[in-house]
């Protein structure tokens, strides 16, 4: 069992971690500052501490999932919880049972912390008025997936040491995006400046109110920019048609070397997966290990992750 | 039954252009005798029943022209006992009843069993509404003639709309003949598909899909040129926008003949009272911006919105708590129509006699009932309120069936004190 160096006990400020819109500045750069401990950590032979031991973690997933529900479901057992993830296929939701009823059935097995995913805007939400235990959104709807931009902010300052002052194209699918709306509210919170980049169709009413500048032309979109985040076209939540075509998105949407040179020389490239190759990235400079932080992305968000159930289990506060 | 005068009080009726002090005299069937400043207590008759009111005011009980019953179908929602009960401690004393029950109100046999059950079962006069297309699948026209001699006082999908056009010209041009009132509940169903809140920062930011109010627009703009080529009777259930507002006020100024209603969610709640997924604020149309509320109160003023409904839809708990999207769609606001609408004469927004004609005189009219005034001869429908009476809406004490109101422990100003069905009292607050 590996040990970690003592921190000074500090607190977040809240019971649970439904959305960026929700933490302060102070509660951010926790999670940060703890998540940095993790990284190390992970890169260690051995990876187990024991800072839960004994506490347990339901992961409940509605929704589909590699990378997040094993992220969690990783960072649980390296902290040592008792981790279970719930099957969602066979579970007794599909009889029926409402999630307020499956709330209630779970919180009866007293569980420290629960981690959920839903394809409902607000599931995180209702399912913290109604339990225990601390709650972790792990993406609701279109609404937020706090700890990916926890995890992209962490990887921004990795390379680039701050996100202040840095400018932040997010392009793509924005409307039915909660990565872009919690990494609008993150990067802003941080600092950044910010612009998406997206087809008309694919841009949420309003937007701007959100403090970005919004672009339908992809390369002065991305002039001068220090970071390109590229999103996934999510073909599951469009109802209906919103680009003509794959082929006349890349060609106006898709990450090519030529739009790219109109960023930063060094600007660097995420993406929080899974990708469409050849719909919004080119698969070569997916692959370009000097600009994609891609794969950096999911190993620091194993730390991220471990910060968040370190924090928000409650019985630690 | 002895005569009874109702003195000491204000009596504004604004079909007659009546605000006067006096009071009003109830004969032995029930009926209004006479009213005015010279029914006083210097003047009493012996051997009458005097209710000295106090000052307070009178006016004719309200026309509600939207309200879900749940009767047949979902009776745990609302029958006619608890709906009679909600409304008349809301100074409402006449209804249409909305058809979306299950089974669906589209034919004859059905209209029998509404009347006998609301007879039996309630207090209040309910005038039913049948759909416009049989079991509100927007393809088959119901029986206009047929309904409307049985009893029928409006057509409607409810919270359907006729999505065809062919079809809704066909209906505007047949219930012509029988002089039928449509009336539509604007959405474009392909438009809205999907959508849960009001399009906008707030939809953005709670990540729920939007309803734009060009999905409202653009079937009132559809209605409104078809009433050109098929004149008939023909009513707006509910605007929800400024620019909605706007077409409508263009459209009379032409010379079109049409009304439209509004609900008083829409005229006192804007989209930023929805919070963080407050599903007993999911409504359609759903609630707007406060540009948009402002537009709908400046249409009641300026003649353009002619009736407020409380668009009454009883949905029970359960339907409630789930998340925003799978959550039921309405709210109960049968009893609190009048107390929240008396917060849009408090903030000074409408006036009074404005206020009270949009849910007496107006709605009477455009149904063709002798409800919502007081002329004499006419039933007793009476609600007596003491317009600055400060109070808390509490779910507890709502006397529908179900709880979920819209603006719980909002404060208001106004209350219902007694209110009077054919000369009978048939509430009378503690």
């Amino acid at each position: 069992m590996a040990t970690l160096k003592k921190l000074k006990a500090v607190k977040i400020n809240q019971n649970h971690l439904l959305g960026i819109q929700d933490l302060s500045f102070s509660d951010v750069s926790l999670i940060l500052d703890e998540s940095k401990h993790f990284i190390k950590l992970n890169k260690s032979s051995s990876k187990k501490v024991d800072l839960l031991t004994g506490k347990t973690q339901i992961n409940l997933f509605f929704e589909p999932s590699t990378r997040t529900q094993s992220s969690f479901e990783l960072a649980g057992k390296r902290l040592g919880a008792d981790v279970m993830s719930m099957n969602i296929i066979n579970s007794a939701i599909k009889k029926g049972e409402t999630l307020i009823d499956t709330a209630m059935t779970l919180n009866a097995m007293h569980p420290d912390i629960i981690v959920i995913r839903h394809q409902d805007s607000g599931a995180p939400n209702l399912l913290s008025q109604k339990v225990n235990c601390a709650v972790i959104n792990a993406g609701d709807g279109r609404r937020e997936h706090p700890t990916q931009a926890l995890l992209d902010a962490l990887t921004i300052i990795n390379r680039k040491g701050k996100v202040q002052g840095l400018k932040i194209a997010i392009c793509g699918d924005i409307l039915h995006s909660r990565v872009a709306r919690s990494n609008i509210y993150l990067m802003n919170m941080l600092g950044a400046e910010i612009n998406v980049v997206a087809p008309k169709t694919l841009l949420p009413h309003s937007i701007e109110k959100l403090g970005v500048k919004v672009f339908t032309d992809m390369k002065k979109g991305l002039e001068g920019c220090d970071i390109v985040m590229m999103l996934r076209l999510q073909h599951e939540r469009m109802q209906g048609s919103f680009v003509p075509s794959p082929r006349e998105y890349y060609e106006y949407f898709g990450l090519t070397p030529d739009k790219l040179s109109m960023a930063k020389k060094d600007a660097l490239i995420m993406h929080p997966g899974p990708m469409n190759r050849g719909v919004e990235i080119d698969t070569n400079l997916a692959d370009d290990i000097n600009r994609s932080l891609i794969r950096e992305q999911v190993e620091l968000g194993v730390a991220v992750r471990m910060a968040c159930l370190k924090l928000f289990c409650r019985k630690i506060l | 039954m002895k005569e009874k005068y109702l003195i000491n009080c204000r009596i504004i009726d604004p079909k007659n252009n009546m605000d006067e002090f006096g009071g009003l005299i109830i004969d032995e069937k029930g009926k209004i005798k006479a009213l005015g400043s010279k029914v006083s207590n210097e003047n009493l008759p012996k051997d009458v029943e005097k209710i000295d009111l106090k000052k307070k005011i009178l006016i004719p009980g309200l026309v509600d022209m939207r309200v879900f019953v749940g009767e047949p179908g979902y009776e745990y929602k609302e029958n006619f006992r608890t709906l009679s009960d909600a409304a008349l401690s809301g100074g409402v004393t006449s209804v249409v009843s909305m058809p979306n029950t299950l089974p669906v109100i589209d034919n004859v046999s059905m209209v029998d069993f509404l009347k006998r059950r609301g007879r039996d079962k309630s207090r209040i006069n309910i005038f039913p509404a049948a759909s416009l297309t049989k079991n509100i699948e927007g393809k088959q026209m119901t029986e206009f003639g047929l309904l409307k001699r049985k009893g029928i006082a409006a057509f409607t999908d409810g919270v359907k709309t006729v999505q065809c056009p062919q079809l809704m010209s066909r209906i505007m041009n047949f219930a012509s003949q029988s002089d039928s009132l449509i009336m539509q509940h604007a959405e474009d169903n392909i438009l809205s598909r999907g959508g849960l809140i009001n399009d906008g920062e707030i939809s953005t930011r709670l990540g729920l899909q939007g309803i734009p109010d060009l999905a409202e627009r653009i079937i009132v703009e559809r209605d409104l040129e078809m009433l050109e080529e098929y004149f008939c009777k023909y009513h707006i259930s509910q605007v929800s926008s400024k620019k909605t507002v706007s077409i409508i006020k263009k459209n009379k100024e032409e010379g079109k003949i049409f009304t439209a209603g509004v609900s008083i969610n829409n005229l006192s709640l804007n989209e930023n009272d929805i919070g963080e997924f407050k599903t007993f604020l999911k409504l359609s149309p759903p609630l707007r911006t406060e540009d948009d509320r402002l537009g709908l109160i400046e249409g009641i003023n300026d003649g353009t919105i002619d009736v407020i409904v409380s668009d009454h839809k009883p949905e029970d708990e359960e339907s409630k708590r789930l998340t925003f999207d799978k959550a039921a769609t309405g709210a109960a606001g049968i009893e609190t129509l009048l107390p929240l609408a008396l917060e849009l004469f408090h903030n000074d927004s409408i006036k009074l006699d404005k206020l009270i004609a949009s849910m007496t005189a107006n709605p009477s009219k455009i149904l063709g009932i002798n409800k919502g005034n007081l002329d004499i001869g006419n039933d007793a429908d009476l609600c007596i309120l003491d317009i600055d009476k400060p109070w808390t809406v509490k779910q507890s004490e709502l006397k529908s069936k179900s709880k979920n109101t819209p603006i719980e422990n909002r404060n208001l100003q106004g209350q219902v004190l007694k209110t009077f069905v054919k000369g009978e009292i048939a509430y009378e607050r503690n």
